[in-house]
Order: structure tokens, then C-alpha cells, then sequence
């Protein structure tokens, strides 16, 4: 056994390119069918049709799917979307900088470890489960209301809406903006902050001019996660939203599910890798991938 | 269809499926409207020939269901008494069911559990054979309008036998209204602004169209499923009118419940299911059909035109048409059985049952439900003028997004 054995060892160490031919292969060949492809079948599928009567797919090169995205209901439900995402992304970005920066700065090491479970734990629990509590909190009568007019400030009644909808994206999404935008503050040398309270930077002028400058390319990292997640999200506005809440992933839903329309669906899907191209490549230029 | 059925499944998403499996499918361009062929369109397998008598059992009967619907409790005494292994293949849409039973089951099912806007385009597609209804003895026993209905029976020819149904209902809280509405119309009323709910799927538009039938008799509307461009757009109108009072589309069975338990909605289009749900709960709800009606589901087994086990889908059907299995799993859905004879063995198996889901109701309750069928380009009564169902659901984006 340890002859055939050695010989195909020697055989590889005299060539490199095999040796690296046959490691990479397998994970290669993996990205190239099941990612790649799929997506490339799925764009394909957005110039085909359906039969209306038999819901079987009608190969014939058209670009109707692509006309309908540009029709007043659908540019509604896209702006919608692309609005939504950008807000729960500002509004992430706005609670995680005090905070990363407390944990990152401020914080003793035992305290930076207890947060740093806190802002995971949730994770680990359903996502499903944390939606439904939220409907709980939130809804007519709810916790929120019941709270509110506690302390005297009368129910705000948000429940299966929008603005239930933003505050329930923001904090499903917080974790993702949390850890990038910390681990961009903690690189930040503390002689940095020393020199410019030296020169005679007061603390508002020191996180203007050097801090935030320096957490930037953590920010759009983090953007990254919260503006992709939410343009894709479609079970939080069925359960959180109200009667305004159709995005571009209930949409797409739809179209799959009740209509059977696969073609439209997936000229639909192109929308959020549309923009998530257009994303990306402002957020390279801005050094975002230095933070991934 | 049965939504809530799967909402035992307590999964998130799978769950949501259910709202839409109901209209799943999508639509048209061909075939022909309710009973008797329509224009041009005949049944490519009405005349296969039909056994005279059920031969031996083949030993196994594969069926393409609807989550739920073979459960253990009426499946077990079935497969003990006749020796055919039932293999069950849940499909979450109307669509899948279709697709499933491309052609003619593919001779791999028998039958397949569809719902009433599925069977014409499985009967049309020539999917599905017709049966010999003299073997299934208790269709007599059926209420009359699911003995021979036209959304699985074409020119006196059956392709299957009924099963369950249910209607959709108006849901009412008994704190805002004391009295019951009498109309579809508070739906539509300012004065609820906030407190309308009502199902998100594009079936609606008919819900709206039977309510424009009685509300403005000039459009002539017949038949909510038959619409014409003038009465859809009219329907869709009322809608668009709709959707500013409306608080949420449910999807799910259990979304509307929360919403009448925590009192955020007054008033919304349901099934029986919530009512008893939230009745069980000591919610003050009831539930009603209006002066105009209500829109219901209804479904078959149908038999794969391809079935290579016809033996046992025939002793299949008359078993679960017997008052037994129908009352099992009635109960277990809250749905109406096809058989009337149910009705004592469904209070066996669970108290007021039987009355809790109509199914000793009387008839003229039965007439005042438009069952679903999938909407046509080719309306029944021969013009090819109707609008088919895929512009039902893009009006209903449209509306809702």
C-alpha cells in the first residue's frame, strides 16, 4: 500500500499545479454550479414567460417582466423597499456608534466581553420567535401601548405598520451594524485621539474630524449587512407590517406562490442585486472591505 | 382550501403559503367556464372507459394532498381494511398540485386532493379521468350541490367526488356591532377606517364583485368569477376604495386572530375556523353571511387520468366519502363535510361540531355560498371576454402594494 502511495505523493510534490488543481477543485466547481449557475439560470428565466392556462414556462425571449418593473405599482413597491432599508440602515448606524464605541473605548474588558454576548445573544435565538414577540409589544393593547399610558403619554398605536415595521427591522439588523462598526474603533490608535485633544481638539471636534472619519469604512460595512438584509426580508413584513407593507420580497412571494409567474418573479429578484452592485461599488470606494 | 390546517406546523414561512394555496393557481387563456363545456373546449379524456365494478386492491394508492388531509386517524382503518398503503405527497399550492398531476399524474398518482380553482384546469388539461359514480354509493348521500358540481363534473361526467368545504364569513366584534351586519358593505365603510381586515389574496376581487352584484345591479354581474374588463375594473375600484381603511391583509388564519383578540380590527373576511378559535378563546366575536352572500372553497379527490393503481383510488373514495372519515376529518379542520350524514358523529368527536361548522345547516345557507373556480378568460356563457385570473393578481398588487 505505502509504495502505490508514496508514488502518487511524489508524483504531486514534483507538480505543484496538480497538487493546487485538485485541492481547489472541489470548492471551485461548487461556487461555479450551485452559486454561480443558479443565479445565471434564475436571470435567464427573467426574459421567459409563462402560459397562463397550463403555468408552464414559455421559452420565448422577451423583456415584458422588465417593462412591468417600471409600472407605477412596482416603483412603488421598490421605492418602498430601497427606503425602508436606507432608514433601518441610518438608524443602526445612528445606535451603534455610542455604543461600539463605549464597548471598543470605554468599556473594561470583563464589561466589553458581557456586551459583546448581549449584542450576540440574540442571534442564537429564531428570528421567527423574536418577530412574533414583537408583534406582542407592539400590537393595539400591547406592551408598548400599555407602557406609554402608564407614563402618561398615551398609546402610540404603531402596531402592523410601517413605523412598527422600521423599529423592528432596526433592531433585527443591529447586530450586523454593531460588530463592524466596533471593530473599526477599536483599530483606531489611541495616540490619535491623545494628539488631537493635544493640539487643542475638544471631544465634539476629536469624534468629528477623527473618529467618525476612521469608523466610516466600519459603517458601510455594516451597512452593507442591514441594507441587503432588509431589501430581502419578506417574513417580518407579512407579520409586522399592515396594509402599506408589500416589499420587494412579498412581491416576489407572490408571484412564485400564488401566481406561479417564476419569470416575473425573477426579473423582479434582479431589483436587489441591482442595487446591491450600485451599493457595493460606493461602498469600495468608500474602503468598506478592509472592515469584512 | 385549508390553510389553518398547516398552521399546526407552527412554521414561519411554510405557514404563508397557506393563505395563497387557496388561489394558487393562475389562469386562463384557455379553458371554459362552469358546467357543461364551454365554447370550443372539450375534456380530452371524457370518453376514457370507466370500470363497472372495483377489482382487486393493487396494494398501494398514491395520493397528492393537501398537508393534513391523510391524516393517520382515517388513513390506518383505511389501508387495514383494503390493504392498500396510501403514500401521501403534500403540495402547499394549487399550482403544485397541478404541476404535480402534469400529465395525467405522470402514472406515478392516483388521485390528488384539489380545490375548486384547480379542477378545471386539471379536467381541461386532460389530467384527470372520469369516474363511474355508481361505485361510490354515498355520493347519494351528499348535500345536492356537491353530488354532480360543475367544478368536477363536465356534461354529467364526474372526474372525482367531493369532499369538504367551508365559507368565508364576515367576522364581526360583538362589542361594535351588537347587532349583526346584514351587508358586505361595512367593509367597505368609511366608519370602520382602522378596523378592517381582510385576506391578502387576489380572490378578494370576487368577494368585491359578489358585494357590487347586489349593490349596483347595472353592472350585471352573474357570477363573481366571471367578471368582464367593465365589471373587474368596477371591482377593483371598490377595492383600491377599500385599502385606505384597511388596518392589515391577513395571511395567516392566526393573524387575524390575534387582531380580533387584541381588538385592533372590528370587523374582516374569515373562515369558520377563526370564529370558533376565537370563540374557544371567550373573544366577543361572531361571524355571519351577509344579504349578498359569501364566496366558499370546496374540494374533490380527483382521478389521475394516468393512476396505476385504479382499484384502490376507487376504494378510496368510497371510503372517504363515508359519514365516518368525513366527520374525522371535518372536525379535525373545522370544514363542512360533503356527506350529511355526518353531522352526529361529528358531535360525537367533538361537541356542537356539527352545527359550529353548517353541516346541518339548511339549504338555502348552502346556496348562498359562490364556491371558488379559477377564473377564466372564457366565461360560461360563451364569450371570451372575461378577465383570467393572472390579471386577478396583478390587480391585487396593484391594490395592495
Amino acid at each position: 500500500m505505502s509504495d502505490t502511495t508514496s508514488k502518487v505523493n511524489a508524483a504531486l510534490w514534483r507538480r505543484g499545479w496538480l497538487r493546487g488543481t485538485l485541492t481547489l477543485t472541489p470548492p471551485l466547481a461548487w461556487f461555479l454550479v450551485i452559486y454561480l449557475a443558479s443565479l445565471v439560470v434564475m436571470l435567464i428565466t427573467a426574459f421567459w414567460s409563462v402560459d397562463p392556462f397550463t403555468n408552464n414556462l414559455v421559452h420565448s425571449w422577451n423583456l415584458d417582466n422588465f417593462r412591468q418593473l417600471f409600472t407605477p405599482t412596482y416603483e412603488r413597491i421598490i421605492g418602498r423597499t430601497v427606503g425602508m432599508a436606507a432608514l433601518v440602515t441610518v438608524t443602526d448606524a445612528i445606535v451603534a456608534l455610542p455604543f461600539a464605541y463605549y464597548m471598543a473605548r470605554v468599556a473594561t474588558p470583563r464589561v466589553r466581553n458581557l456586551l459583546f454576548a448581549a449584542v450576540l445573544l440574540p442571534l442564537w435565538a429564531s428570528y421567527i420567535a423574536r418577530v412574533y414577540a414583537w408583534i406582542v409589544i407592539l400590537q393595539d393593547g400591547g406592551t408598548l401601548d400599555w407602557s406609554f399610558a402608564k407614563i402618561g403619554l398615551g398609546a402610540p398605536h404603531i402596531g402592523y405598520s410601517n413605523t412598527a415595521l422600521w423599529v423592528v427591522f432596526s433592531y433585527i439588523w443591529l447586530p450586523y451594524m454593531i460588530v463592524p462598526v466596533f471593530g473599526a474603533l477599536e483599530r483606531i490608535p489611541a495616540s490619535l485621539l491623545e494628539a488631537s485633544a493635544d493640539l487643542g481638539g475638544r471631544p465634539a471636534r476629536t469624534t468629528w474630524k477623527v473618529v467618525l472619519p476612521l469608523a466610516l469604512p466600519g459603517i458601510v460595512a455594516g451597512s452593507i449587512f442591514t441594507f441587503a438584509l432588509t431589501l430581502g426580508d419578506y417574513i417580518t413584513p407579512i407579520l409586522i407590517g399592515g396594509a402599506r407593507s408589500t416589499f420587494i420580497g412579498n412581491a416576489i412571494y407572490a408571484n412564485v406562490g400564488v401566481a406561479g409567474n417564476l419569470p416575473f418573479a425573477a426579473a423582479l429578484a434582479t431589483v436587489p442585486i441591482v442595487i446591491m452592485i450600485v451599493y457595493l461599488t460606493i461602498a469600495r470606494f468608500l474602503g468598506a472591505f478592509e472592515e469584512i | 382550501m385549508k390553510r389553518w390546517r398547516r398552521l399546526g406546523l407552527g412554521v414561519g414561512a411554510a405557514a404563508l403559503s397557506i393563505a395563497v394555496a387557496a388561489c394558487g393557481s393562475s389562469s386562463s387563456g384557455g379553458s371554459g367556464g362552469t358546467s357543461g363545456g364551454t365554447s370550443g373546449l372539450s375534456v380530452p379524456t371524457a370518453n376514457d372507459p370507466v370500470p363497472s365494478s372495483i377489482g382487486p386492491g393493487e396494494g398501494k394508492l398514491n395520493l397528492i394532498a393537501w398537508e393534513g388531509y391523510t391524516q393517520p386517524q382515517w388513513v390506518k382503518p383505511f389501508e387495514q381494511q383494503t390493504g392498500c398503503q396510501v403514500n401521501a405527497k403534500y403540495a402547499g399550492t394549487s399550482n403544485e398540485m397541478v404541476a404535480l398531476m402534469a400529465n395525467g399524474g405522470g402514472g406515478q398518482y392516483d388521485m390528488v386532493s384539489a380545490s375548486g380553482d384547480a379542477d378545471l384546469r386539471l379536467i381541461y388539461g386532460g389530467d384527470v379521468r372520469p369516474i363511474n359514480r355508481s361505485l361510490v354509493p354515498q355520493i347519494k348521500n351528499f348535500h345536492s350541490f356537491l353530488q354532480a358540481p360543475a367544478f368536477n363534473t363536465i356534461d354529467g361526467k364526474s372526474y372525482g367526488t367531493s369532499l369538504q368545504f367551508g365559507p368565508n364569513v364576515l367576522l364581526y366584534s360583538t362589542k361594535a356591532f351588537p347587532t349583526a351586519p346584514t351587508s358586505w358593505s361595512v367593509l367597505y365603510n368609511k366608519a370602520y377606517s382602522g378596523k378592517i381586515t381582510v385576506p391578502d389574496n387576489p380572490i378578494q376581487i370576487a368577494d368585491a364583485a359578489l358585494y357590487l352584484s347586489k349593490s349596483q345591479p347595472s353592472l350585471g354581474i352573474t357570477d363573481p368569477y366571471e367578471l368582464t374588463q367593465t365589471q373587474f375594473d368596477a371591482a377593483v375600484n371598490l377595492l383600491k376604495q377599500q385599502e385606505p381603511l384597511v388596518k392589515k391583509y391577513w395571511g395567516l388564519a392566526s393573524q387575524e386572530i390575534s387582531l380580533f383578540q387584541s381588538g385592533t380590527t372590528t370587523v374582516g373576511a374569515a373562515w369558520p375556523y377563526q370564529t370558533n378559535a376565537l370563540q374557544a378563546a371567550k373573544a366577543p366575536v361572531a361571524d355571519t353571511i351577509p344579504n349578498e352572500g359569501a364566496t366558499g372553497w370546496a374540494d374533490s379527490w380527483l382521478m389521475a387520468a394516468k393512476a396505476p393503481h385504479p382499484n384502490c383510488a376507487y376504494k378510496w373514495m368510497d371510503y372517504i366519502t363515508q359519514p365516518k372519515p368525513q366527520a374525522e376529518q371535518a372536525v379535525y379542520f373545522g370544514e363542512t363535510p360533503a356527506n350529511k350524514l355526518s353531522c352526529p358523529i361529528m358531535d360525537q368527536l367533538s361537541k356542537g361540531s356539527c352545527e359550529d361548522y353548517h353541516a346541518n345547516a339548511p339549504q338555502s345557507y348552502y346556496n348562498s355560498i359562490k364556491f371558488w373556480k379559477t377564473p377564466l378568460a372564457q366565461c360560461g356563457n360563451g364569450q371570451n371576454d372575461c378577465v383570467p385570473f393572472q390579471k386577478w393578481v396583478d390587480a391585487w398588487t396593484e391594490i395592495t402594494g
